[in-house]
């Protein structure tokens, strides 16, 4: 039994050790800090040399990269979009309007905090974050994804009710 | 028959293996053409591997399941009547005739997945998918009867040991290569012929549900059509090959021109391209013909 459990940790080690090389995102571009994607997987700072590609449905996409601000009517498409993923999915907060608001702190149809509906896994901080900040937003989801710590839909699955509720409030579903 | 069997066997996995080094020289090469640093050479291996380990998928239906399988085995089967130099394979059995059949039994598996799917984009994919067919067949019929007539035989190995010691029909025959070239160009899905995947217009088309397992196993497919779309290129104009390293080494060599022309070229409307497809290299094609049926074998 112990060496069964033993080879099947250093199996899921070694899934999650190839597994960071390939990430393939959806980025949600509903803000202005999709500007800032281009020049990330383009000539200059090209994200593809960490197999890190933009793709275009949430089927095929491992993150999901939410650039900017959210309002209360994109945040429930961002939920669908999030839950047609398949796992492990990670979730990456893009510039300070998924931390805590941003510019947009006193608006009444912004959803402050991005971390009570959806499982973050990364922050990137910053308005609007570089290329370069980017950059170390996704080597730091590949440490997290290699050393298992990236556990953000295991979080979302297990607090299932927690987040359901807090969309609840705001979506008044 | 022992050794048949085994060559049956290791011809698949052969086939995967070419295939994803294919894939991943032209990722590579690509980016150093956009001056990027590009993905490692073995990137398409670890995208497989990512989307067979997902830990859900999801289902639309039971064709929905059986798309992707019957993609993959159809690749397989291309594949063992595809000869490689030294073995014969299921050639005796099958000449070009049954070869360019089997070819499109993969794209019917994965529109019938697709269609169950019953996303609009998938239908506009399939809708694109076998329009394509349409345009990129006839050429690549014409110019492989081209062959059958200054041969006299149908028979794959056979085009090979004739055009052994450089009498490549890429040398006697240009205008009936070039047609090839084209058509095999169109069925590879490069652009401006990339109409069926086309990620801006319609989300990577039939494949736009498909995600996980499914998905690995039509990459899977994709890397093995790669290697059997170059080597009947290879096998009908290159001359097939001394041996399987250099055999490789020609599909190399036409995955390398053909990038160079996928690079720079946007994307044709599809009926601009099946337009393309029956106009210019059936032509060629057609003229190619008729300089072997006049010019004598």
């Amino acid at each position: 039994m112990e060496l069964q459990e033993t080879l099947e940790e250093g199996y899921v080690e070694i899934l999650d050790h190839l597994r960071k090389r390939s990430l393939w995102m959806l980025h949600y571009c509903t803000a202005c800090g999709a500007i800032e994607l281009p020049p990330t997987i383009t000539s200059r700072f090209d994200a593809e040399r960490f197999g890190i590609a933009p793709f275009v449905t949430s089927r095929q996409s491992d993150i999901l990269l939410v650039t900017g601000y959210i309002n209360i009517k994109t945040l429930r498409r961002l939920i669908t979009v999030y839950e047609q993923m398949l796992p492990p999915k990670y979730v990456i907060g893009f510039g300070s309007c998924t931390i805590n608001g941003g510019i947009y702190w006193d608006s009444y149809a912004i959803v402050k905090r991005l971390d009570l509906y959806l499982p973050v896994d990364v922050y990137i901080a910053g308005c609007m974050p570089t290329p370069m900040a980017v950059l170390e937003g996704f080597r730091t989801l590949m440490k997290l994804i290699d050393e298992g710590k990236a556990n953000g839909w295991k979080k979302y699955q297990e607090n299932y009710e927690y987040y359901k509720e807090n969309q609840r409030k705001v979506l008044k579903w | 028959m022992v050794k048949e069997i085994l060559t049956l066997i290791f011809t698949p996995i052969l086939a995967f293996f070419v295939g994803i080094f294919l894939l991943g020289f032209k990722r590579k090469m690509v980016a150093r053409i956009h001056r990027r640093y590009g993905p490692p050479l073995h990137q398409p291996l670890l995208d497989i591997i990512k989307l067979l380990s997902k830990k859900e998928n999801i289902s639309h239906g039971v064709m929905f399941d059986l798309g992707p399988v019957m993609y993959v085995g159809a690749a397989i089967l291309t594949v063992l009547f595809l000869p490689i130099p030294g073995f014969k394979q299921l050639t005796p059995f099958g000449d070009l005739i049954a070869f360019l059949y089997i070819m499109v039994i993969g794209s019917l598996g994965m529109a019938l997945g697709a269609g169950e799917s019953g996303n609009p984009n998938a239908s506009i994919g399939i809708a694109r998918a076998l329009t394509l067919m349409l345009g990129y067949e006839l050429p690549l019929i014409i110019a492989g009867n081209t062959l059958v007539i200054k041969y006299g035989t149908t028979d794959l190995y056979k085009f090979m040991t004739l055009q052994s010691g450089f009498h490549w029909n890429l040398f006697l025959l240009p205008l009936t290569a070039i047609a090839g070239f084209i058509a095999t160009y169109g069925a590879m899905g490069e652009h401006p012929f990339d109409v069926v995947v086309a990620p801006q217009e319609v989300a990577t088309g039939p494949m736009v549900e498909y995600g996980g397992k499914h998905l690995g196993l039509l990459m899977i497919g994709m890397a093995i059509s790669t290697y059997i779309e170059t080597g009947f290129f290879v096998i009908l104009f290159l001359g097939g090959g001394a041996n399987i390293l250099t055999f490789i080494l020609k599909q190399l060599g036409v995955i390398i021109v053909m990038t160079l022309f996928d690079t720079v070229f946007p994307r044709f409307r599809i009926e601009n391209a099946v337009r393309y497809f029956w106009r210019w290299p059936t032509l060629i094609a057609l003229v190619g013909l008729l300089i072997v049926y006049i010019g004598g074998k």
